[in-house]
């Protein structure tokens, strides 16, 4: 089995295994962040479950970190092979004619989801592992108050940041407008990719536009 | 019809080529595109030039040799078509038309448009076969069924003439297309099953060693494809790979 995740088509499926797991996890994330729009205190009280729990901290995140990384790593190292396979560019090439802008174009909306996943993590999980791992803070209070809700919405005052978020969305939309269909593609499932045509389209628009809102809902309903 | 060609010229594998403008006169619209090619290159020995390189052979879209990238596609803008089956109906007078080698590492340009892609061959001898006892006592294929369905899309995949659109046109100069075809139209029959996992193996094995590139699922090869091979049979060729690795 290991000299199929060598090959090429090996490879591919890897991505695609990768992508099925991390819109999964998208799709548990906007779960929670859309509790912070319907509930404060349900917001705190998952975030606090999810931020303490030993399955959720221990098992599920590591994986969770794997699978990015992965993505991601595997992500530049098929371009860079790609590239190699073509080192002279035709003088006219017309792309269009045959195929998608989001197709053709999955590792730049891949450096953007990479740039805001750096923006996020300075922003969310470096703060959650200082407090949790190094300063030995697992109360989740502040204030004798959970903490998570405000420090949420504190994130979201600054405009310049909220719009960096909606656009890093947009190209996680455009990402996934190509992305959902061609895993199940890749794993050979491909009466599954034209079934899902819709259900694909409408992923790629309905979880990124829930993110935005979230973000938009705080950025405006935050009493200065 | 009067045009203006921009066609890609390189003397030999090792020298660096060039877009060089060409005119053309009184060009026919009924004409396919070599007989265009051919018009260029008649002017062009009459004046003492060296005609373009082109590959060739059937022109009748079977033999898979003809190839040229046009105006930013692979066998042009027509679909369903091989360069020899365009027309120049397709353009317009006082056109330019930019005429380029199929471009991949695994395709070096020998001269001019004529692009080596013996690459293609390995794989076929890697796998794309079934071995037959040619004893004498050979058992007519056509005495042991098989269901109408799998017939047909085997005879769909065999139709792949293996000119190496799908490379050329791939942003990432995939074989997956080529290779998807041949290792299905063997998957889908009963005679096909005996070699199945040995044969993907050593085919996918081959093609990664020849230097193309990944396939991203943009689609673009179905789309260019002179035969309409489409992309299920990279698919069943990622399935079979999996099912020979485990």
């Amino acid at each position: 089995m290991s000299g199929f995740f060598k090959s090429s088509v090996g490879r591919k499926v890897s991505m695609a295994l990768s992508a099925f797991f991390l819109m999964i996890f998208l799709l548990q994330h906007l779960t929670i962040n859309t509790m912070s729009v319907i509930s404060a205190d349900l917001f705190n009280e998952v975030s606090h479950f999810m931020g303490t729990n030993p399955l959720v901290q221990f098992v599920l995140q590591p994986i969770l970190i794997f699978g990015v990384v992965f993505h991601f790593v595997m992500g530049f190292i098929l371009e860079l092979q790609n590239k190699r396979a073509r080192k002279v560019s035709y003088a006219k090439n017309n792309g269009a004619a045959n195929s998608s802008w989001m197709s053709r174009n999955m590792i730049w909306s891949g450096v953007a989801i990479l740039a805001f996943i750096v923006l996020h993590f300075i922003d969310f999980w470096f703060p959650e592992i200082n407090t949790k791992f190094i300063q030995g803070d697992w109360s989740g209070l502040h204030d004798g108050k959970f903490r998570y809700f405000h420090e949420l919405q504190l994130k979201f005052v600054n405009p310049a940041r909220v719009a960096a978020y909606c656009v890093a969305f947009v190209f996680l939309g455009l990402h996934l407008a190509h992305g959902f269909t061609s895993a199940f593609q890749s794993v050979g499932a491909a009466s599954l990719r034209k079934k899902l045509n819709k259900v694909g389209l409408a992923y790629a628009i309905l979880v990124p536009l829930g993110f935005i809102i979230v973000a938009l809902f705080h950025h405006l309903s935050y009493n200065h | 019809m009067n045009l203006t060609l921009k066609i890609w010229r390189q003397k030999d594998a090792n020298s660096k080529g060039q877009m060089v403008d060409y005119k053309v006169t009184d060009i026919s619209e009924h004409m396919s595109f070599l007989e265009m090619m051919d018009v260029l290159n008649e002017q062009l020995i009459s004046k003492g030039e060296e005609p373009v390189s082109f590959d060739h052979d059937c022109r009748e879209g079977i033999c898979g040799m003809c190839s040229m990238y046009i105006n930013g596609e692979a066998h042009g803008p027509d679909r369903g078509v091989t360069t020899c089956q365009l027309h120049m109906r397709m353009f317009n007078d006082g056109d330019t038309i930019t005429i380029e080698p199929w471009r991949a590492t695994a395709f070096p340009v020998i001269k001019d448009l004529v692009v080596d892609r013996s690459a293609f061959d390995r794989i076929q001898h890697a796998g794309g076969y079934i071995s037959v006892n040619t004893s004498g006592n050979t058992q007519d294929a056509n005495a042991i069924p098989i269901a109408k369905e799998a017939a047909d899309k085997a005879m769909d995949a065999a139709t792949c003439i293996g000119c190496g659109a799908c490379v050329a046109t791939c942003k990432n100069s995939s074989a997956m297309l080529f290779v998807g075809a041949k290792v299905s139209q063997y998957a889908l029959l009963p005679q096909g099953q005996v070699e199945a996992a040995d044969r993907v193996r050593k085919m996918v094995a081959q093609m990664d060693l020849e230097g193309f590139g990944n396939c991203t699922n943009t689609g673009a090869c179905e789309i260019e494809c002179p035969k309409g091979i489409s992309l299920d049979n990279i698919a069943r060729m990622n399935r079979e790979l999996m099912k020979a690795s485990v």
